[in-house]
């Protein structure tokens, strides 16, 4: 069932939100065990929750839009009271004094908290294996990854875990594992959504976001979760529009760009072929059976009414680099605050300062300290104007080429991801070689415009292939329609496992 | 000013120049912290005013509070500066009382350039800059008699962790000792005539930095500078530096060279000491705080401030000075302004008093912390009474006295006492007794110089004084030893 | 693999970072990060005359919010997550050295 289906039967007293709970409780207990999806299942809390949404029903007071539907919450979203770990043997057993904005307001629409999930530490990674409790597995695949950083999440809802699920979007960390996972991912523009309670990798792409089932799912998701919080300083003083009822507009006469960098078009391969000469070489191409689905999809797209054009962002190519450098100097002062002092692990030492290095050196799994390393360096004295000043300039070569597009089209589309769900272990080795998997989603965080992943087709592998939908900043009411008409196009072979 | 300067006599001696630039960091007396609604408040039981945001809890943001940024744009216009669009970076460095391992800072822009304060006596130093910062918690060490370096653990307290800052960075305008506590003295009149934090050096809530070097005197150069640390009041600042500059002059005088370095000023041994060295220079690491969004004052927005800005301490002593006509000294007049009795002066000179006098009693006899009772209108009649010689000047004093406890009309005082100034025949009768009492003093003072001539006056006043009660004005008792002495 | 970063370059950062790292280990990370570097060369060999820097995507200024008093955590809670605690206080080794 749907997570709107679920709130409808729940809301027309068909179901009890208690008898909805214990049924996704149950799946989760017969199935996680081999999926991995959850570093805590709230069994007692998702009861409770559940049991006050009936209780307000049958007082006959008002229930949120999302009244009983199970929702799975990234486990990098404080919630009070509850572990919050981020993956990460440096957080774990602390509870949070205060929960998340979004976690408030998921509460305030009736949603059921059914429990946290796995990601790649502290959301670095592509892949959900840098995770201090163990990789989680995709559902379609079990020897495959879920894509990352919030893999468990889109494993959740791929699985029937949870009926929704929030994320959080870095560098591609929602749709990259929706694509994986055969499910719906959404990134919203930057400063849609509250940060305050979302521990921080890169504060200035960091958004969160819904997974759903469904584009109606994740447009659900987005609206609650969506608009002004006054602890967020960053967040755009605009209110959201309402989605919903957009869904089914249709594509006639809009204007959809194939953007050719991110198509595994000339220019990035060569690119990408020739990063160092070794292990890269010549993989990181787009796949072909990806590149298919996306070539159908925009056919699809024309054969409903829209106008589909191939379009050229230049800058597109330099964002991966430019993504590494930022993220990664944002990343090495946010984890500073890791220091053994106030919370989570402390290792002893002779003093303050062997203390501190006790502890991080004994909490932080190795892809958190190389990105720390990188960000540490590309920040220090003698190398800020030669990585980190450039990495800021070429955002703002990228968003002016982005808005110069946006003048001839009115969406651009592309793949979530360069393969479908590639086997655990198989890109461990080489960082370089995890880093490339966000090729065609970091642009959207880089420049804080809006993006959404929809399954569409298989893989030759019969693997789920995402297809990717950007718009301008703000352009959320599009983009979900958008892919709400590619959901409706594509080949029915099912997007859940 | 005076010639009671030492940092200034050794360093100027051997034809070296003393170079001081301030660093100071104000607490501004917002009611909440920079970044968070936690109360900004000092003494209470530790670690109960922190929240989320002020402890840098993972997901935690920041969001900057406008009363602390109205307080900094108006101390930057109180200092000239120019206010202009500011952007919030994050330096970092590791410490445990600092939660987030990086503080809030203001780096590349502040919010204030380029202004300067006019001290007192009239020497200008610029101001670089005022940033705005978040100060961090605060570290006990306990164990080892709670001496940083062999304590056995330290504690950490974070009620002070966000509250807000303003540093203010001085140019190396500053060139003896008495000018630096003269700066720090005038800021901290700038700062409460502006009511934008209670400036308490003592207490921590304005704390000041030197850095001090020495060059030939007149070269222009800047040499190698130390930072000078915990310096808790005015005193330890002039005593630190004037250690500092002859350190300095000792050094560059045999042939070596300070290093780098920041130094601990120690009060009890009246020295510095080495800190860190500044050679292995700190990698702060700044960049924009994402988390924040810039500040872009609008030009309105500073002229708000400029039209709501007081009287300014330097104005205030200059239209003393005015009201004085020459009367008033400039030493009063920057006392007065500092105690903020400089309006009660004025008003009493507005209904006639004497400017001079006024003055003189006032900074002289008003050193009180609460002379609310005293009004213009009493003031001016008191000083009357005493430039009519209806009151000598000891009784006027114990009339003031009177006046800071009751408030009542200094006449009535007066009457009530009865204080009545001797005049006349009978001041004249004590004045020839007490000479003929004393011959040999008489004597003296008739064919002594200027000088024992003084000296001597001074003894035969106190002796009429003491003949009378203190109902004696000691200037007609002045003038009559002059007419006595040389009799037209 | 290129030598943009030496081990004793490595271990500079780490320092700066409060990490350890063994010879191994900062030798295998100094590769590394030398590899992503050179990813990143295409990023330092930009002409970037004439071009701002963009820190953050949303040309948002002035968000402040009113000076009130909001309650506080209660000291039990935020000690009780504490992993050293005395006196009310959050308790570390000695610290060496001032604060810079
Ligand atoms: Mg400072
Ligand atoms: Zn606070």
């Amino acid at each position: 069932m749907t997570a709107l289906g679920v709130a409808a039967a729940v809301a027309a007293g068909e179901r009890t939100a208690r008898s909805v709970a214990e049924d996704y409780l149950d799946r989760i207990g017969a199935g996680d065990g081999e999926i991995g999806a959850f570093n805590l299942v709230l069994t007692k809390e998702a009861l409770a929750d559940a049991d006050r949404v009936d209780a307000a029903l049958g007082r006959g007071e008002p229930v949120g839009p999302l009244a009983g539907v199970p929702v799975a919450l990234k486990d990098n979203l404080c919630t009070r009271g509850i572990p919050t770990t981020c993956s990460s043997r440096m957080l774990e057993g602390w509870r949070p004094p205060y929960s998340a904005t979004v976690v408030e307001r998921l509460r305030a629409a009736g949603a059921v908290i059914v429990g946290k999930t796995n990601l790649d530490e502290f959301a670095m990674g592509s892949s959900t294996e840098n995770s201090a409790f163990g990789p989680t597995r995709n559902p379609h695949d079990t020897s495959r990854v879920p894509g990352g950083s919030s893999g468990g999440s889109a494993a959740a809802v791929a699985a029937g875990f949870a009926a929704l699920a929030l994320g959080s979007d870095t560098g591609g960390s929602i749709r990259q594992p929706a694509a994986l996972c055969g499910v719906v991912g959404m990134k919203p523009t930057y400063g849609r959504v509250s940060r305050y309670g979302l521990i921080a990798f890169a504060s200035s792409l960091d958004q969160i976001g819904p997974f759903g089932a469904t584009v109606a799912d994740a447009a659900a998701g987005y609206e609650a979760i969506a608009g002004h919080d006054p602890l967020d300083s960053t967040l755009i003083d605009q209110p959201p529009e309402p989605i919903g009822d957009a869904l089914t507009d249709g594509v006639e006469g809009l204007r959809v760009g194939v953007v050719a960098e991110l198509c595994g078009g000339g220019r990035q391969e060569a690119h990408l072929a020739g990063t160092d000469g070794s292990a890269a070489s010549g993989v990181e191409g787009v796949a072909g059976d990806v590149l298919s689905r996306v070539q159908d999809a925009a056919e699809a797209l024309e054969q409903a009414g829209a106008e589909v054009r191939t379009v050229s962002v230049p800058s597109a190519v330099l964002g991966l680099s430019a993504y590494y450098l930022i993220t990664s100097a944002e990343a090495s002062s946010n984890l500073a605050r890791y220091d053994g002092v106030r919370y989570g692990l402390q290792v002893d030492g002779a003093n303050a300062a062997e203390m501190n290095v006790n502890t991080r050196t004994a909490g932080f799994g190795a892809e958190v300290k190389r990105r720390i390393m990188l960000g540490t360096y590309a920040l220090s004295a003698g190398y800020y104007d030669a990585f980190y000043s450039k990495a800021l300039r070429v955002r703002t070569l990228m968003l002016a080429e982005f808005a110069a597009v946006y003048e001839d089209v009115d969406v651009l589309l592309c793949p979530t991801a360069p393969t479908t769900a590639f086997e655990l272990g198989a890109k461990t080795a080489d960082p370089l070689l995890m880093y490339l998997n966000d090729v065609c989603t970091i642009p959207s965080n880089l420049t804080g415009h809006p993006a959404i992943s929809v399954p569409y087709g298989r893989g030759d592998d019969g693997l789920p292939v995402g297809v990717q939908v950007m718009g301008p900043a703000l352009s959320e009411r599009l983009i979900f329609r958008v892919a709400a008409a590619l959901e409706r196009a594509a080949p029915g072979d099912g997007s859940t496992a | 000013m005076s010639g009671a300067e030492p940092g200034r006599e050794a360093a100027v001696a051997g034809g070296w120049e003393l170079v001081v630039g301030l660093e100071v960091h104000v607490e501004l007396s917002t009611a909440t912290k920079l970044f968070c609604g936690c109360a900004n408040r000092f003494g209470d039981e530790p670690n109960t005013n922190v929240c989320p945001v002020c402890l840098g809890l993972p997901g935690s943001l920041p969001v900057v509070n406008a009363a602390a940024v109205d307080f900094a744009m108006r101390l930057g216009r109180a200092l000239g500066c120019e206010v202009r669009p500011a952007v919030f970076a994050r330096k970092n460095y590791f410490y445990p009382d600092m939660p987030k391992d990086y503080q809030i800072s203001q780096y590349d822009q502040p919010t204030s350039i380029d202004g300067s304060l006019e001290l007192a006596g009239g020497h200008v130093v610029g101001i670089e800059r005022a940033h705005i910062e978040e100060d961090t918690g605060k570290t006990t060490h306990v164990g080892g008699g709670g001496r940083i370096h062999d304590a056995a653990y330290a504690l950490v307290d974070y009620n002070r962790a966000g509250v807000p800052l303003v540093e203010i960075v001085s140019r190396p305008d500053i060139r003896t000792a008495e000018q630096a506590r003269a700066y720090v003295r005038e800021l901290r009149a700038i700062l409460l005539s502006i009511g934008v934090s209670d400036a308490r050096m003592e207490e921590g809530s304005m704390r000041v930095d030197a850095n001090v070097s020495v060059r030939p005197a007149g070269s222009g150069e800047l040499r190698t500078r130390c930072e000078i640390k915990n310096l808790s009041s005015l005193r330890s600042l002039g005593r630190a530096i004037t250690y500092e500059a002859r350190r300095h002059v000792d050094l560059w005088s045999s042939g070596e060279r300070p290093r780098q370095e920041t130094r601990h000023w120690d009060e009890a041994q009246g020295r510095t000491t080495p800190g860190r060295s500044k050679e292995d220079a700190e990698d702060y690491r700044y960049f924009q705080d994402p988390d924040l969004v810039p500040l872009s004052p609008s030009a309105e927005q500073v002229a708000a401030i400029d039209a709501a800005l007081p009287a300014l301490p330097a104005a205030r002593r200059a239209e003393l000075l005015a009201a004085g006509a020459g009367a008033v000294s400039a030493s009063d007049a920057a006392l007065l302004v500092e105690r903020d009795q400089d309006a009660l002066v004025r008003a009493a000179v507005a209904v006639g008093a004497d400017p001079g006098l006024t003055a003189t009693r006032v900074s002289n006899d008003l050193a009180v912390d609460d002379w609310s009772r005293v009004t213009p209108d009493g003031l001016a009649a008191l000083i009357a009474m005493e430039t009519s010689g209806r009151v000598t000047a000891t009784q006027a004093k114990q009339v003031l006295a009177e006046m800071v406890e009751a408030g009542d009309d200094p006449v009535a005082i007066a009457e009530r006492r009865g204080f009545q100034a001797m005049a006349g025949d009978d001041l004249a009768a004590t004045v020839d007794q007490v000479i003929a009492g004393n011959p040999d003093e008489w004597q003296r003072f008739c064919s002594g110089d200027d000088a024992d001539r003084k000296k001597l006056a001074g003894f035969f006043i106190g002796q009429v004084m003491r003949a009378t009660r203190g109902r004696a004005d000691g200037a007609a008792v002045n003038r009559l030893l002059q007419e006595r002495a040389e009799p037209a | 693999m290129s030598g943009r970063i030496s081990r004793d370059e490595a271990a500079h950062v780490a320092r700066l970072a409060r990490l350890r790292f063994s010879d191994d280990e900062l030798d295998e990370l100094a590769a590394q990060l030398s590899a992503v570097l050179d990813h990143a060369a295409d990023v330092e060999a930009l002409d970037v005359s004439g071009i701002e820097p963009t820190s953050h995507p949303q040309p948002l200024t002035d968000v402040t919010r009113a000076d009130e008093v909001r309650p506080s955590l209660s000291r039990d809670e935020v000690l009780a997550q504490a992993p050293s605690v005395a006196e009310g206080q959050f308790r570390v080794p000695p610290i060496l050295g001032e604060a810079p």
